[in-house]
């Protein structure tokens, strides 16, 4: 076929489309609404939510956990985009560290060190580990299916961030739940289960995000 | 033209097709297919890859193009995101052809701001991958496109509906995109 003919043809198929942003949104709102139904109906808010709403522990870690989904948000929005290579609109990604590191430095001055460990480990962490995985998958996928859209040229990291986006989502619902509300406790296990989603979400991504 | 008046060009034309201005489009499409032609003849000459194939990549690249034209941002400049465009077509179309080869983006940003003639070269690999479309699908394809009728006399031809002869011109096309890919190793 000629390519000025294959032109015409490509000049008909047009037809107005969403903009990458409104999908992807759209994606990510989906999967919130999918993990609030898993939260409502397995999971729940901990006994004692009134009380801990009060608690600046348990606020911070709402912090901690929607500034790792607005940022990885945005940055899959940028890497999505074929020509997202060599500019910096990645580097908000560290907030999330940033902050969480710096809420640690302030939890070990103003705590005894002879209650660090026990803070750290904390009573839930397997479950911890497990739970923010599979509130993630509903998201992950909802993302995943509006990144189709998209042409990323990494495609694996494309999807780890996402991944990140992902759990970020997870974890918020997460920490309506868990008991355990020391910074101690977010920075030895949530990073843990993000990084598991993020690391399975970079192998679907390399293969799923491909076009 | 500079390289600034033409990225201007296609910014306006590409944003009026986003809006729906067919017209704006093909302009667009007609305008931005002599750079990726002398884009693709150019790589094709340094990895050692006959010059005739590089219209099978320029035909991909204005697929990809067509079909990815949302990830084009509208507040940044069009020309890197067709270079990337086409930078990422032209390693997957070496990929095919069993090389790998690491190919830097300035190479076709350069070469996007350059000037060349041309005329309707044909290319033999879309005929191939039409071949293996459904026949209707391939009806559609080859009537808009070789016999260069409007999607209006195509469904009056084949007794569809104008709406259906769009879905299935649009699912042909993702079809052939998605055929390109299979061809990878």
């Amino acid at each position: 076929m000629k390519t000025d003919e294959f032109i015409n043809t490509l000049a008909s198929d047009l037809r107005p489309q969403h903009s990458l942003h409104w999908v992807l949104l759209c994606g990510l709102l989906c999967g919130a609404l999918l993990a609030a139904l898993a939260f409502a109906v397995f999971l729940g808010f901990r006994s004692d939510i009134l009380s801990a709403l009060t608690s600046i522990r348990f606020l911070f870690k709402f912090v901690v956990t929607l500034t790792l989904a607005i940022t990885a948000t945005y940055a899959t929005l940028n890497l999505a985009r074929p020509d997202s290579a060599g500019n910096h609109r990645s580097w908000s990604l560290l907030l999330t560290p940033v902050i969480l590191v710096g809420a640690v430095a302030v939890e070990l001055m103003v705590l005894p060190s002879r209650s660090w460990e026990d803070n750290l480990v904390g009573h839930n962490a397997t479950h911890c580990l497990t739970v923010i995985p599979l509130l993630s998958a509903g998201p992950l996928l909802c993302i995943f299916a509006a990144l189709r859209r998209g042409a990323p040229s990494e495609p694996g990291l494309t999807g780890a961030v996402a991944g990140l986006a992902a759990s970020g989502i997870g974890a918020t619902f997460y920490a309506a739940n868990c008991t355990d509300d020391s910074p101690l406790f977010v920075v030895a296990w949530y990073p843990l289960a993000v990084l598991i989603v993020a690391g399975v979400a970079y192998f679907i991504g390399a293969r799923a995000l491909r076009w | 033209m500079k390289i600034s008046d033409r990225d201007g060009e296609w910014s306006v034309w590409m944003r009026a097709a986003i809006e729906g201005d067919a017209e704006a489009y093909h302009r667009f499409l007609v305008s931005v297919t002599p750079c990726l032609r002398s884009m693709a003849c150019r790589r094709c000459r340094i990895v050692g890859v006959a010059e005739t194939e590089a219209e099978d990549i320029v035909q991909e690249v204005l697929l990809t193009i067509h079909l990815k034209r949302t990830t084009w941002d509208p507040s940044r400049p069009i020309r890197p995101w067709i270079a990337a465009i086409t930078r990422n077509k032209f390693v997957d179309a070496l990929r095919r052809r069993g090389r790998h080869v690491v190919v830097p983006i300035d190479d076709f940003l350069e070469i996007l701001g350059e000037e060349e003639k041309d005329d309707g070269l044909s290319a033999r690999e879309m005929d191939r991958l039409l071949s293996q479309l459904k026949t209707q699908q391939r009806a559609i394809v080859q009537s808009v496109s070789i016999e260069g009728n409007s999607i209006k006399d195509t469904a009056a031809q084949l007794k569809m509906s104008e709406g259906a002869v769009r879905v299935a011109l649009h699912r042909a096309l993702k079809m052939l995109a998605s055929l390109y890919r299979s061809h990878e190793a």
